[in-house]
């Protein structure tokens, strides 16, 4: 098997270990850096996705393999950032203000990265104004809010109306247990994700990519 | 105060697993098991279960849940308590260490046991809540009040139109800080691992809202209609 390809097995299979020790030899035979990463490290989570929306396999599985891809990209990231080679995105992601619920949040940001997007976490209770600011300073093409509570989901409405006014041309995505399509039209967000793994291709409809 | 223990309030393996996606009926591998039972061996070792009860009259309750005047118009809880037989709020945590551990693991890219670690944990959390309204309803039957029509069921800030700032008042009254919950300038508590609320004791009937309020079609969960049903089981 290629090497590559065993790369991407490792994070299939959720072996983080054999992923950093493959990822290291691969680096030291000098393979291209954004081969590594789309054929080995996105190339393994890209299975992972699938078989994740077809049910085949749960939620810790897909964390594992997340694991394993980290082990791979942290090793790789130095490379990348020197080559100058850009993610497929950039997106700044946080529980809105008043809500210190972050798990959901969490999780699609471990899966954005996994799909290859860089993601600027802001942890939870974020205010709007720091959301759209980091957005607009970091270049992002997305904001991605999470709320757990209905009394916070208001908050999501005020972020959507300062990209507005800011002019700042930036998508917004809004998910959460609250949260549903129709309050996301409703207040003007561009797409809506009902768990990481949608959000993850809605972000990626929403940088054309899918 | 109540005293808890751990044991009173473990979740369960089955419920931590569902949380997580996993259906009871699904075949579950090594290497989830591995996951679940790192999970279940980190909670034992870190959940310091505590909580607190205090009976409160309408009067002062009207009080507290008006608090800083900006919930919903009309909302469940504030049609409920004034046919109450008895009210008190209460606050439950598993203690800061709990949430610590969740957010080391997930910063050392731990990200499975994390998640299933912080699954275990509001498990944990529900079920110590759920002990509190089950002891303050015995509480009430050992003093007389007849819980053979009657109900008691919880209802905290940040839900159904109680504005999560009510925190502030309840906090005032009730005072977590003896169990060591503290509240944030956003009235959001820490441990985050921390339930707070009113427990109302009444007539069965009188939790048996109609979803026809405002927020209610904004609402994904309708965890009213399960606790309802609960009650009713």
């Amino acid at each position: 098997m290629d090497i590559l390809a065993e790369i991407a097995n490792g994070v299939i299979t959720g072996d983080d270990e054999r992923v950093a020790e493959l990822t290291r030899q691969v680096i030291e035979q000098a393979k291209p850096a954004q081969s590594i990463l789309d054929d080995g490290l996105i190339a393994g989570m890209n299975v992972v996705g699938e078989r994740f929306k077809a049910h085949t396999i749960f939620l810790p599985e897909v964390l594992l393999a997340a694991k394993a891809m980290y082990a791979g990209m942290n090793l790789l990231k130095p490379i990348l950032i020197e080559e100058g080679i850009p993610s497929i995105g950039k997106v700044v992601i946080g529980s809105v203000r008043g809500d210190l619920h972050d798990i959901g949040k969490n999780l699609v940001g471990i899966m954005l990265k996994g799909a290859g997007f860089d993601v600027i976490d802001l942890g939870n209770d974020v205010p709007p104004e720091d959301m759209v600011k980091t957005a607009g300073e970091q270049g992002a093409s997305v904001i991605g809010m999470s709320a757990l509570l209905t009394t916070t989901m208001p908050v999501m409405a005020q972020v959507v109306e300062l990209v507005d006014k800011e002019g700042l041309k930036v998508s917004t995505i809004v998910g959460g247990a609250p949260v549903n399509l129709e309050f996301a039209r409703g207040i003007g967000a561009d797409a809506y994700g009902f768990d990481a793994a949608n959000a993850v291709d809605r972000v990626k409809g929403l940088v054309g990519l899918a | 105060m109540f005293e808890l223990s751990f044991s009173d309030v473990a979740p369960e393996r089955r419920s931590v697993l569902q949380d997580q996606g996993i259906p009871p009926s699904a075949a579950v591998n090594e290497q989830i098991e591995a996951v679940c039972s790192e999970a279940m061996a980190t909670i034992l070792e870190n959940a310091a279960p505590a909580a607190l009860v205090l009976e409160i009259s309408p009067e002062d309750f009207a009080r507290v849940y008006h608090g800083e005047g900006r919930n919903e118009a009309r909302t469940p809880v504030g049609d409920i308590f004034r046919e109450s037989d008895h009210l008190a709020l209460f606050a439950i945590t598993l203690g800061r260490e709990t949430s610590h551990e969740i957010t080391r693991r997930f910063e050392r890219n731990d990200f499975a046991v994390a998640s299933m670690l912080d699954a275990a944990a509001s498990a944990t959390a529900e079920n110590a809540a759920d002990l509190v309204q089950q002891r303050y309803r015995k509480s009430l039957e050992e003093t007389g009040w007849s819980a053979q029509e009657g109900g008691v069921l919880r209802y905290s800030p940040g839900y159904c139109g109680w504005h999560v700032s009510g925190q502030k008042r309840l906090f005032e009254f009730l005072h977590p800080e003896r169990i060591g919950i503290s509240l944030r300038e956003s009235f959001l508590m820490e441990p985050l691992k921390s339930i707070s609320g009113v427990l109302i004791a009444g007539p069965r009937e009188i939790h048996n809202f109609s979803i026809s309020y405002g927020f209610c079609s904004q609402c994904e969960t309708r965890s009213c209609r399960q606790r309802l049903r609960a009650l009713y089981a």
